[in-house]
């Protein structure tokens, strides 16, 4: 006998929308107490928390997945896996994600954890460095960070990183752009509320590779600093620019303590 | 290598209205967007999702260049029988994906 099967509903919707069907309790990350920092996750919908929070709802997880597949396909001219080096990721990278942008052994300036995933590329598996924002990238970005999901944010004390971070810092605080505003002037100053009906985020970067609804694609910490920068309408730096890394840094030092959600959705 | 994400329930009881949930990698190209050399880039969408409890269709939708990327379908049926719900995505320049999920109806 055949299965009798009525279907009832049925949506398909464009991912952002298709949260009506959601409803219910959503993951408080919370850093507890007298914290009073929010994550741009607070600062989203009930609808868009819960599709972040659901790995079969979340399309950064589809990205994850190929990420999983990049982990463990040998590739350059050593042949070698990420895995065959690393293990099982859970294990090995479990925390990294929360340490980055740091100085590798041997270096004096600092990478994020794309330069720390590229120079295992030259270095290890002797292979090209793979494109900035390039699918395969973000991909192994967002696998590696998932494994920190959930640890709070820890940037390593390692002295040498103060100069950058400063650096870093000062291109918070420096009015530039044709509009001449500052992200501080916005994100300090301003956050929490509204600029065109967006609520201005205290700009966390808590969820980074991003699901980006916007973008309709995952996205990098730099690609959305990029976009601030061009929203101020000021000259975006080069895609290998160093005040990428030192507004980073200057960034995971000010949410130091908070808890990696990576990789997250955002508006 | 398929890249899906399936939200299903693995047991059920008869009778019951199980809802399961798809998404897709897939980049949805409307086929009306002009690409970096200023020439239009070729439509390539998915046109067809269906989905069959132990090989009988429960479910279909054509889909249209207005539907966003990486899509994700939800929709509900009525658990009968145990065995498996199979979903299958079709569209241009042969795409064709297929994934298998089980279920225990009790
Ligand atoms: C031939 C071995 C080898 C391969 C292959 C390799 N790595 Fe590494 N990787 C290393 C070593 C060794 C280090 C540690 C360097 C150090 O001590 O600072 C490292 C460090 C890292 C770190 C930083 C870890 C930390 O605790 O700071 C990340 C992230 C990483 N690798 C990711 C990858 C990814 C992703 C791939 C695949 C694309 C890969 N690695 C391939 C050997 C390898
Ligand atoms: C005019 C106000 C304004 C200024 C100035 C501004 N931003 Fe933003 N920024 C926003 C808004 C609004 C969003 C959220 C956008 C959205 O969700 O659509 C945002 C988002 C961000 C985020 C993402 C936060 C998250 O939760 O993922 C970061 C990081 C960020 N900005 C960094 C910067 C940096 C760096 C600068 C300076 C170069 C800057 N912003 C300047 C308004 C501003």
């Amino acid at each position: 006998m055949t299965a009798r099967l009525v279907y009832r509903r049925m949506r398909v919707l464009r991912v952002g929308l298709a949260l009506a069907l959601v409803f219910g309790s959503t993951l408080v990350l919370a850093q507890g107490g007298g914290d009073k920092r929010r994550s741009g996750y607070q600062d989203m919908g009930p609808a868009l928390q819960k599709m972040q929070d659901d790995d079969t709802a979340n399309p950064a997880m589809l990205f994850v997945q190929l990420g999983q597949q990049g982990w463990a396909r040998p590739s350059g001219a050593a042949n070698k896996a990420c895995a065959d080096c690393h293990g099982v990721a859970a294990a090995s990278m479990k925390g990294v994600a929360a340490r980055y942008p740091a100085i590798p052994k041997g270096a004096d300036a600092p990478v994020d954890l794309e330069g720390r995933i590229n120079l295992c590329r030259t270095e290890n598996q002797q292979a090209a460095k793979l494109p900035p924002e390039s699918r395969e990238l973000l991909a192994l970005t967002a696998f590696v960070a998932l494994q920190s999901r959930g640890q709070p944010i820890a940037p390593p004390d390692d002295p040498r990183l103060g100069v950058f971070r400063e650096q870093g810092a000062a291109i918070y605080r420096l009015r530039q752009g044709q509009l001449n505003l500052s992200c501080a002037l916005c994100h300090d100053d301003n956050a929490g509320k509204k600029l065109a009906g967006v609520t201005i985020p205290e700009a966390h970067p808590t969820a980074y590779p991003i699901y980006r609804l916007e973008w309709q694609a995952l996205g990098s910490l730099k690609r959305r600093l990029r976009n601030c920068l061009v929203g101020i309408r000021a000259e975006p730096y080069a895609a290998d620019a160093p005040e990428y890394v030192m507004l980073e840094l200057f960034f995971m030092d000010r949410a130091r303590g908070m808890a990696l959600e990576a990789p997250g959705v955002r508006p | 290598m398929a890249n899906v994400l399936v939200n299903a329930p693995k047991t059920a009881r008869r009778g019951q209205a199980v809802e399961i949930k798809a998404l897709i990698l897939h980049p949805m190209e409307t086929g009306f967007r002009p690409g970096a050399d200023g020439r239009i880039l070729p439509r390539n969408i998915i046109e067809l999702f269906t989905a069959t409890w132990n090989g009988v269709e429960v479910f279909r939708i054509e889909l249209s260049p207005a539907i966003a990327v990486n899509p994700f379908v939800s929709f509900f049926a009525v658990a009968t029988e145990s065995g498996t719900i199979g979903l299958r995505w079709s569209g241009d320049e042969g795409f064709l994906v297929e994934e298998q999920v089980a279920i225990a109806v009790e």
